[in-house]
């Protein structure tokens, strides 16, 4: 199991993501000028700021080389996690629903969150399912930190409706947790097909309890089992 | 195009139909004295030209040349075991382990902040920054320490606002951690805010990169953004006088980007691994005058630069322009002329400019080249090295500087009101809605982050980990520059005790009014007297810093802010400490209570502020090494593992402290001080209590509560593990972790606050940032 995790000259998280991946599997970076993604299995777009973000976050990502693979690399149906940064480049790339406007506060925020787990059983959540028989039904939690200064999700109202009828939403934030004002508390979609999926929080900063939780590294473990699982 | 000014044609000496020369009286308008003009005059063989006129203000500017510091500054400690590059370089660099060094510094960015927070604090990150990689280490975490008036002031919140968003700009798109810092308000930062950044980073031993230039016939590679007219004079105009009227100073602020000094990061480190750099300095103030002119005097070579090889912002720049643009986001590096291609071709890859713009040579002059054309032509040594250094006149002032603050708390207040009130003040509430504003995170090294631990926290691959403080408070120095400074490392060192670090090395960043008044000169004297003391009793050398004078305008002058910022060493990153009560039944210990030193002084302490109360002539004397060992045995106990919590009792005393424990995991206390009422030996409150301090007062519960004094700790934990630091200090067992309440017992009565009462204080500070 092999991930690709981009680089733009502006990347800040990408060695993070980095070495959050290769817990799980193998991993490289993958410059923002090549259109090779190296036999990657999934890719991860980091967070940072791609090019420096002036425009809009995303805006001109979304054209590099690179992102041209991944969209092909997307639309054969393999798995892509936008994280933070990511999420803005693969919304802004059509390849999720939706945008990411500046959050309610108009400020940075960094926090560490809650999350819901809104579908346990997805390519990119099933390791956060609670053991088979247990009688607890309340969703998963998940402690992950935030970052960023554009992080409210928002799209329109029936495309709310259609992501929700179709278990798009992947993870909300906890009740008093969405200090971005995202719409229906909104953390983190997937594409209708499943294998494209893009949160705000940095599940790449929550896999070593040393440094806080080791919540996130569930994330990228849905994603070896998903990879390996199609192998066999 | 326009046509070149005729000083610009003509070469020092030439004759023409050229405009005359700069005289006197151009100078004296860059800053320069009479005398300082007469002796460039004799340097040169003559009156200077407008290019050499302009390179000589800025390097002789206090700025850059220290003048009024530097033969202070030589008194410091700067050697030390684990220091491997002292003062003198872009920033100084200690051993920390396992092949690595840590390079650190701290720089002010006080005068363009004070005139345009925003830009001003932004590039005072990138500079500091800069500073660290060109050293070849790869930046890990920035600090800042910052300073305004009292934020219900219009002016503050302005340049709060602009200065905490102009940190987290720059900082948060660069990806480095803002992992710390502190800030303090005062009516004297009013019209001259603070702002002091300092950086930390990594590198392997063998990496570190020198500025000396060297081997004639090499090549100067100017990279990073292009140069254009922002900041032009900004180190000679702005941060070498007073400020006055400065809404026309605002073009001399320069304009920070972070996305270009990412990439100019990134380019840097990648030249330095391929080993094609053979020495790196970076573009700050003075710009290209100051970088080149230290890179020759270091190397002891001369320099030849053209201009016209420099990329440019805007066409039409004069040589003199270019030679002291501030534009950011550049860097200068000596290449071997076999590595060009190279270096160029790496440019390329990150996408930033790069262009040969001089050689080395064996001159030992600086030649200025506009094309064929040579414009300015001067000794090194003199540009570097011959700025007069003058002596300091200083004189304890006879009356008093400062203003009483304005009071806001009555004399009469009850302990409650007076806690409440001390949490809620702006120099104690939480820092949240500050710390919130900036990425702590990112590089995933952050072992404690804000408010989980009295330092920043930082794991080494090894398994150690790096731990930094930075702090000063400028009121106590104000009222005893020697002993408050003193205080000001003796409360690093806490810090970095309380999550079981031992300190490495020490950067100061001295921030005072004019230096040419003796009280200011007093205040200066006094303070680098306490710094120098400090650091050698904690062994912690100073390794670099920065001076910042003239902070003062009509008003007054800035309190006397020597911040300083240290960088320690904890073995096991597994166990570094925090500071909040963890456990439920947990014992809770004050440790470094002295029983013989006599009630503790209210004097120069948060609650007499709060009370309006004028400041005192010095602060009580202390035992530096009872400190010291004290603080030795809270880090040793930290690193045994077996402690809940460690918390260093500082602003607001010993209640606050408490608060704070109580309010980091949201876990109350009952505790119970008669026993620190005991009366005191006779001769422990004798006559060396400074006149004008409080009279120690046992039976007044008030200085119990709030006094401020450095070397005391509360530490939670089994009640075991509290007394086994018995034989190295003092421990006493004041109370235990219990309930959803702080109860505190003293003299018959008892104190009650519930966590949402200390919690609904303590969130003061969030009403400014809705």
């Amino acid at each position: 199991m092999k991930f690709g995790v981009l680089q733009f000259p502006g990347s800040c998280d990408e060695v993070d993501a980095l070495l959050a991946a290769r817990r799980v599997g193998e991993a490289e970076l993958i410059w923002h000028g090549e259109r090779d993604l190296r036999g990657a299995d999934a890719i991860v777009v980091p967070g940072g700021f791609s090019y420096g973000d002036y425009l809009r976050a995303g805006a001109i990502a979304r054209f590099a080389p690179a992102m041209e693979a991944v969209i092909e690399f997307a639309e054969s149906g393999g798995l892509v996690l936008g994280i933070c940064n990511g999420f803005q480049v693969l919304c802004e790339a059509r390849l999720l629903p939706g945008a990411l406007l500046p959050n309610a506060n108009l400020r940075f925020t960094f926090r560490q969150v809650e999350l819901e787990v809104a579908r346990p059983d997805t390519s990119f959540t099933s390791a956060c399912a609670r053991a088979a028989g247990t009688a607890d039904e309340t969703p998963v939690r998940l402690s992950i930190p935030a970052k960023h200064s554009w992080g409210r999700y928002h799209a329109e109202e029936r495309t709310l409706d259609e992501l929700e009828e179709r278990g798009q939403v992947l993870l909300r934030y906890a009740p008093g947790q969405n200090f971005n004002g995202s719409l229906r508390d909104i953390a983190g979609v997937c594409n209708a097909r499943g294998n494209v999926f893009g949160l705000m929080p940095h599940p790449e900063h929550a896999v070593d309890a040393l440094t806080g939780s080791t919540d996130g590294l569930r994330i990228f473990e849905s994603m070896r089992l998903t990879v390996e699982g199609a192998h066999v | 195009m326009s046509e070149r000014p005729a000083t610009a044609d003509a070469p020092a000496g030439t004759e023409g139909e050229a405009e005359p020369p700069p005289t006197l009286a151009d100078a004296l308008t860059l800053g320069l004295t009479g005398a300082e003009y007469e002796l460039i005059c004799a340097k040169q063989g003559g009156p200077p030209n407008q290019v050499e006129l302009a390179m000589y203000s800025l390097l002789w500017s206090e700025h850059c040349a220290y003048k009024h510091s530097k033969k202070l500054l030589r008194t410091l400690p700067t050697e030390g075991p684990h220091v491997v590059m002292g003062p003198g370089e872009n920033a100084g660099a200690v051993d920390v382990g396992g092949g690595l060094v840590c390079a650190f510094k701290v720089e002010s960015h006080n005068h363009p902040s004070a005139v345009e927070p925003f830009q001003g604090a932004a590039t005072g990150v990138g500079g500091i920054l800069r500073d660290i990689f060109a050293i070849g280490a790869r930046p890990i975490a920035v600090l800042d320490s910052l300073r305004f008036g009292e934020p219900s002031g219009t002016r503050s919140r302005y340049l709060l606002d602009g200065a905490v968003a102009g940190i987290g700009h720059y900082g948060n798109s660069i990806g480095v951690p803002t992992v710390g810092g502190e800030v303090y308000f005062e009516a004297p930062y009013e019209q001259n805010c603070l702002v002091n950044a300092m950086a930390l980073g990594l590198c392997p031993r063998e990496r570190l990169v020198r500025s000396a230039a060297a081997g004639v016939g090499n090549l100067l590679v100017l990279f990073g953004a292009s140069t254009g007219r922002d900041g032009i004079g900004g180190a000679s105009v702005l941060a070498s006088a007073e400020l006055g009227d400065d809404e026309d100073k605002r073009p001399t602020v320069q304009v920070g980007d972070p996305f270009e000094e990412k990439k100019l990061l990134e380019c840097s480190l990648e030249l330095l691994q391929r080993g094609l750099v053979v020495a790196l300095q970076d573009l700050g103030a003075a710009g290209l005058t100051s970088s080149a002119a230290e890179m020759a005097s270091k190397g002891g070579v001369g320099i030849d630069i053209d201009v016209a090889k420099v990329p440019l912002r805007e066409p039409d720049l004069e040589p003199f322009e270019v030679m002291v643009s501030e534009s950011q986001e550049r860097m200068l590096c000596v290449v071997t002329p076999r590595d060009l291609e190279q270096v160029l071709d790496l440019c390329e890859k990150w996408e930033v400019g790069g262009a040969a713009i001089g050689t080395v040579t064996e001159t030992g002059r600086l030649h200025v080249y506009d094309g064929e054309r040579l414009v300015g032509d001067m000794p090194v040594s003199a540009l570097v090295d011959d700025c007069p250094l003058y002596d300091l006149a200083p004189a304890k002032p006879s009356e008093p500087i400062y203003p009483p603050p304005a009071a806001t708390l009555a004399m009469d207040a009850t302990p409650l009101q007076a806690l409440l009130a001390l949490l809620a003040s702006p120099n104690i509430a939480s820092r949240r809605p500050l710390f919130e504003q900036y990425d702590a995170i990112v590089q995933s090294r952050t072992v404690r982050r804000p408010e989980q631990a009295d330092a920043a926290v930082l794991a080494l691959p090894d398994s150690s980990a790096l731990a930094v403080s930075i702090d000063c408070n400028g009121r106590r120095v104000a009222a005893d520059p020697y002993r408050g400074t003193i205080e000001a490392a003796l409360e690093c060192a806490a810090n970095l005790a309380c999550v079981g670090a031992e300190p490495l090395g020490t950067t100061n960043n001295l921030n005072f009014g004019n230096p040419e008044k003796p009280h200011i000169a007093w205040q200066l004297t006094e303070a680098v007297r306490g710094l120098g003391e400090a650091c050698r009793a904690l062994e912690a050398p100073i390794v670099g810093g920065n001076v910042s004078l003239y902070n003062e305008g009509a008003a007054g002058p800035i309190y006397p802010t020597p911040v300083v910022g240290m960088v320690g060493r904890l073995p096991d990153a597994a166990r570094a400490g925090r500071l909040g009560f963890a456990r439920e039944g947990n014992a809770i210990a004050l440790v470094g209570w002295d029983p013989q030193r006599g009630a503790p002084s209210l004097a120069a302490s948060e609650l007499a502020k709060l009370r309006g109360e004028p400041l005192p002539d010095g602060l009580p004397p202390f035992d530096v090494q009872r400190v010291i060992a004290t603080q030795e045995a809270v880090r040793a106990a930290v690193r045994v593992g077996e402690l809940s919590s460690a918390h260093d009792i500082a602003e607001g005393g010993l209640a606050v402290a408490l608060a704070e424990c109580c309010l980091a995991n949201g876990l109350g206390a009952r505790v119970e001080l008669d026993a620190l009422t005991r009366a005191p030996s006779a001769d422990a409150l004798g006559d060396d209590t400074p006149a004008g301090a409080d009279r120690p007062n046992p039976s007044l519960p008030l200085p119990i509560l709030f006094a401020e004094y450095p070397g005391r700790f509360l530490l939670s934990g089994p009640r075991a593990a509290l007394e086994a630091l018995a034989p190295q200090t003092s421990v006493e067992i004041v109370g235990v972790v219990t309930g959803a309440a702080l109860e505190i017992a003293l003299a018959g009565e008892t104190l009650v606050a519930t966590l949402a009462e200390l919690a609904e204080a303590h969130r003061a500070l969030a009403a400014l940032f809705p």
